[in-house]
């Protein structure tokens, strides 16, 4: 089918950045002929990528047409393709795919694909991919449609991402990407990597997989590459392809059987199963083995086909290019960045665990110096004990150098005197959760610091309006809640007390750029964003249980939601005694949304750290003395039950979040329950899941966003 | 052991290894390398050099020296230090940036190869760069206002082509018409040379990237227009002056383009096992009035003879910069060679294939090579161009293919010692 034919779909997108086809003829080095090279650019710079729309494609298409028939009459000796500095090109265009109301329009897009790159691979001569930057997705795919392929050493972020964003590689990378590598380095960048925090590949991983035949360096990687195509077309070169594979081998059967298989157990593993994608990677990779290319084709059409269809690949979208990508980078209602004052000195109150972390996340990353105090000079040195400790460990692992963790121990000092903090610009407290120890120590710190000090606090359950009521200076006063472990989790929520002025919260919006975290302005509300919504979860699933549910039911009820862990699993992991307290105080500001499990508190008191254990073949279990500390009632939940009621908690309590103004939006719900709390992207954080499911037009009568921003267009 | 003393010093023999060039393009925003950074030039330059010498390990690479006429923007912050890091030389390997306007490639051969001879380097990279699109000659320059109130240089000799019709008034047996037959042979040279396949061995691919046109790839020079007879030429105004004698056509353009060069001592060159395509024999530099600049090359010529002991009739070959035809005429003159001679740019010079202020020196050494490599029969060869505010530069240099040049470097420290007490005298 000819790339023109898809008109129709093209002038869907008017407004399409389309990124031009340019070709230049090229006299190949040692006579090898002309080469015509492609150049795929959309004519704007680095911070604006080039993607495959549907008009990129009809382009691509012709031209790729119009050189075929020119090797037809001889007049090539082959075709390349690269990319404008940096990119390969970064794939198909998710915002204009996300908007494909119709099925149709999806296969469409699948199918013009496949037209424009099987042009590619049916030139009559070879065709070569320059692969100089970045390539994602559609992007790789046009690599690996090409005969053969060469990558730059800086070439970053290269990776087939399908899996995660909600899609299968059915560009032909779920098809021709086994038989080159190997099925399981295949599944590896099919699905180990997508799964894995979105992982990608850089330039020398490529090669080493085999996705590439020649690797150059940057500096003249063009120049290279095309002298390598010379050598390939007159036959002095033929790449080894190690890990290449014949599907109809009997011994690659067994072994691309066995990958899938492992494919499968890993997908479980971290998503439940929860979005189809993964699966449908695995079922198109297993059938394909035996197919003819054209026949996967067909079949990967109609598997992109479908699954654009999806909530979960809609979800995705708008999680990662809407939230992650843009709106992280703008956090809503911060002030003025021109109001912010430089932070030159952090002080931190306290030298315990939690401080030793703050105190080494600032050191690394803002290099400025930091101060910890605490009441007594053994547990001074024991906090900068820690972070010396925690440098030497990332000295020795190689990711710092020698200088790098030498200044970065020099920055962090203890004293047992507060008087150390007269020249900071910036005291956090990280000491016990108990509001009259808090205030008394800001009370202490307001008579060292300058008037002009932000003062913070790391609570995560305390009120930061009544911690700034003694304040000589209430306005310097902002909450800084992190999540631990602080260096990993990339959520910090600021937090902004009645008077806060507007200079400090955007010296706090600076000082998370600068320590690269994700800040979402929060209003001060018991426990914030994310612990009200994972206790309000964690709540509905232990009152089932309290009532009577089977553990294994409440706590495998919300799997379809495909959480990164179980409620039970995360309660033991934060700490049951932890988990209790915050509950408490929600209890305490919300009452019975947020029940006080008796239970729980049994558990607590007899030093149970976790409801499961590893039973004697490794499974978890719940052991019979623990059964035996605690009583339920007699009215158990299905697990069905179970999670619509925990859906319907959650929209309910996303709801009043919203009426309290705790954020400005659904999208900073979502966005925080993605950074906090490792909430995958295709429930889109939880608004558009609580929307798919019914939940929020259950309980609020009305969804938390419009149809088309997560979900199908209306 | 007390350090050596100078008198005891044994200066070392410096060879050249090898050399190579961008093919140059014409400055300009419809250049080849309009959008293209000097810098980047350079770095093509230095990496074709490792490439094409792999017996070479490039922590044994004591210095690179790069010049530049205008050391600002791309071509700015040192540029052989920053050529070097971004070539992916090892980070000990240090490097400088040089300037003496046209001869500044030249200059950092004979610096660095000073430094051979004296024992502080083993094994250099030397070159030029001159990105005349992204700088003309003389921006940003600011020259001293005494330069005009007291009357040391006229006004009109900072610009080039007005030095080179200085040049015609003071040879009047220099006519345009000589002029013009020199310039069309040069372009007949050249394209005689590319048509042999002499010219496109030293070049370095280079590809580039314009905007709405994709990446393309360079492998031939722009400037030359082959096929340009003395008729052509003769149509052409004169802009430095109504009714002059100089024309775009017989001066050399305004050019972008790059060189690099591998120097060694010789025992370097033998212990690595690196080719040796010329040894060199002598250097000079001179002044002259900066009103006629482009006779710079007699006097220098003159002193470096002096300096190797040889008369003009040693030299087998000629590689002079054609910045101008009138100012080759003079030098041609001055020492009775014929406007043809065949001695002389055999390949053709800068008017057909462009001049790159900084770069050319190199140029010249590549071809001069190649030429010796092609006719054993010449022993000696020199390399020589003219520079601007009156200066001359020649470099003389060694045929190792040339039958006796076994028995001369046996007996080099005595020649070298007696070079040394020339040079002084002279």
């Amino acid at each position: 089918m000819s790339a023109a034919e898809f008109q129709k779909l093209a002038a869907l997108f008017p407004d399409e950045i389309v990124t031009h086809s340019y070709v230049q003829d090229i006299q190949l080095p040692g006579g090898a002929g002309t080469f015509a090279l492609i150049t795929l650019d959309n004519g704007l710079d680095h911070s604006k990528p080039t993607t495959l729309g549907p008009n990129t494609l009809v382009e691509l298409g012709g031209v790729l047409e119009d050189l075929k028939d020119r090797a037809s009459r001889g007049e090539i000796v082959g075709v390349g393709v690269t990319g404008k500095p940096y990119f390969l090109v970064a794939g198909a265009d998710l915002s204009a795919v996300k908007t494909l109301k119709e099925r149709e329009h999806g296969l469409w897009m699948a199918q013009l694909g496949h037209a424009v790159y099987a042009t590619l691979a049916d030139l009559g001569v070879p065709s070569f991919a320059f692969i100089n930057g970045l390539a994602l997705g559609g992007g790789l795919e046009i690599a690996l449609q090409s005969t053969y392929r060469t990558v730059s050493t800086g070439a970053g972020a290269l990776a087939l991402p399908e899996a995660f964003i909600g899609l299968v590689p059915g560009w032909g990378g779920v098809y021709i990407l086994p038989r080159l590598v190997g099925p399981e380095n295949a599944v590896k960048v099919m699905i180990e990597n997508p799964l894995s925090n979105n992982r990608t590949l850089t330039g020398p991983q490529a090669f080493e997989l085999g996705v590439a035949d020649a690797i150059f360096e940057p500096a003249d990687f063009v120049e290279q590459s095309l002298a390598w195509a010379a050598s390939v077309i007159t036959g002095d070169v033929t790449p080894d392809r190690n890990n290449a594979v014949d599907p109809a081998d009997q011994g690659v059967a067994a072994r691309w059987a066995a990958a899938i298989s492992a494919g499968r157990a890993f997908v479980e593993a971290k998503t439940s199963n929860a979005s189809p994608a993964p699966a449908k990677v695995l079922d198109v990779m297993e059938a394909n083995r035996t197919m003819t290319q054209a026949d996967s084709a067909a079949l990967e059409c109609e598997t992109l086909a479908g699954l654009m269809q999806t909530d979960e690949f809609r979800s995705t979208v708008y999680a990662f290019l809407d939230l992650v990508q843009k709106r992280s980078k703008h956090p809503a209602g911060a002030p003025d960045r021109k109001l912010a004052r430089p932070v030159t000195k952090i002080g931190v109150v306290g030298a315990g665990l939690m401080a030793s972390q703050l105190a080494l996340l600032f050191a690394r990353q803002l290099k400025v110096p930091v101060v910890m105090t605490d009441i007594d000079q053994a547990r001074v040195d024991k906090g900068v004990a820690y972070v010396h400790a925690e440098v030497d460990k990332m000295l020795a692992k190689k990711r710092i150098k020698p200088d790098a963790a030498n200044r970065t121990k020099a920055l962090v000092t203890g004293s047992v005197s507060k008087a150390v903090f007269a020249d900071a610009d910036f005291v956090i407290e990280a000491v016990f959760e108990e509001l009259h120890i808090k205030k008394q120590v800001f009370a202490e710190v307001e008579e060292i610091v300058s008037p002009e000090c932000i003062l913070a606090t790391n609570t995560s359950s305390l009120s930061v309006t009544a911690m700034a009521e003694d304040l000589k200076h209430p306005e310097r006063l902002v909450g800084f809640h992190f999540f631990n472990p602080v260096a990993v989790m990339p959520l910090l929520e600021i937090v902004r007390a009645p008077k806060t002025d507007d200079a400090v919260l955007a010296t706090a919006f600076e000082l998370a750029k600068g320590l690269k975290k994700t800040a979402v302005l929060v209003k001060d509300a018991a426990a914030f964003v994310v612990n009200r919504i994972l206790l309000r979860l964690m709540g509905e699933v232990i009152a089932a249980f309290d009532e009577g549910t089977p553990a294994e039911v409440a706590d495998t009820a919300l799997r379809p939601m495909g959480l990164p862990m179980s409620p039970f699993t995360l309660s033991a992991m934060v700490g049951l005694p932890v988990a209790q307290h915050v509950q408490e105080s929600l209890h305490a500001a919300f009452g019975e949304r947020f029940p006080v499990s008796q239970n729980l508190q049994k558990l607590i008191d007899n030093g149970v750290k976790s409801l499961w254990v590893p039973g004697p073949d490794g499974t978890p279990v719940i052991p019979a003395e623990t059964l035996a500390i605690m009583s339920f009632g007699n009215t158990p939940s299905t697990g069905e039950e179970v999670l619509r009621r925990t859906q319907d908690a959650l929209a309910e309590e996303i709801g009043l979040m919203l009426e309290e103004g705790v954020v400005a939006g659904p999208e900073d719900i979502d966005l925080c329950v993605i950074m906090g709390a490792g909430w995958p992207m295709f429930l889109g954080g939880i608004t558009p899941y609580l929307d798919r499911v019914g939940a929020s037009e259950r309980v609020n009568g009305k969804r938390f966003l419009a149809p088309g921003v997560a979900s199908a267009p209306a | 052991m007390s350090p050596t003393r100078s008198a005891q010093r044994i200066v070392r023999d410096v060879v050249f290894v090898d050399g190579v060039r961008t093919p140059f393009g014409k400055a300009g925003e419809k250049g080849i390398y309009a959008g293209t950074r000097a810098d980047d030039l350079v770095v093509k330059c230095i990496r074709e050099l490792m490439r094409r010498n792999p017996s070479l390990p490039a922590d044994r690479v004591d210095e690179v020296a790069i010049a530049a006429t205008t050391q600002t923007g791309d071509q700015g912050l040192t540029i052989g230090r920053t050529a070097a890091l971004l070539a992916g030389l090892p980070r000990t390997v240090p490097g400088f940036a040089i300037d003496r306007m046209c001869a500044g490639a030249m200059t950092a051969v004979t610096t660095t190869a000073s430094g051979i001879g004296f024992g502080a380097y083993d094994v250099v990279i030397a070159g030029g760069v001159e990105h005349m699109g992204n700088h003309p000659m003389g921006a940003g320059a600011d020259p001293n206002p005494r330069f005009m109130s007291e009357r040391l240089v006229d006004p009109a000799a900072l610009n080039m082509g007005n030095t080179a019709e200085n040049l015609h008034d003071r040879f009047p047996a220099i006519t345009k018409d000589r002029t013009d037959t020199y310039a069309a042979a040069s372009q007949a040279k050249l394209a005689a040379a590319y048509a042999n396949e002499q010219i496109q061995h030293d070049l370095v691919p280079v590809a580039t990237m314009k905007p709405g046109q994709g990446w393309t790839l360079h492998t031939t020079d722009e400037p030359p227009r082959p096929g340009t007879t003395v008729e052509d030429l003769a149509e052409l105004r004169t802009p430095f002056r109504a009714h002059g004698r100089v024309t775009a056509g017989n001066a050399a353009g305004l050019n972008d383009g790059a060189t690099a060069a591998v120097l060694a001592s010789a025992e370097a060159a033998e212990e690595l096992g690196l080719p040796v395509k010329m040894r060199l024999v002598s250097y000079a530099f001179a002044g002259v009035e900066p009103e006629v600049m482009g006779i710079g090359p007699v006097p220098a010529t003159e002193k470096a003879l002096k300096n190797a002991g040889l008369g003009i009739e040693d030299i087998g070959l000629f590689e002079i910069n054609e910045a101008f035809a009138v100012q080759v005429l003079s030098f041609l003159d001055h020492f009775g060679i014929a406007d043809d001679d065949p001695r002389v740019n055999r390949y053709g010079g800068a008017i057909a294939v462009g001049h790159p202020l900084a770069s050319s020196g190199v140029r010249l050494m590549n071809q001069l090579a190649r030429q010796f490599q092609e006719d054993p029969s010449v022993r000696y060869g020199i390399t020589t161009m003219c520079i601007g505010l009156g200066m001359g530069a020649t470099v003389i240099w060694e045929n190792p293919h040339h039958a006796d040049y076994a028995s001369s470097t046996s007996d080099q420290a005595t020649t070298a010692a007696t070079a040394v007490t020339e040079g002084a005298a002279a």
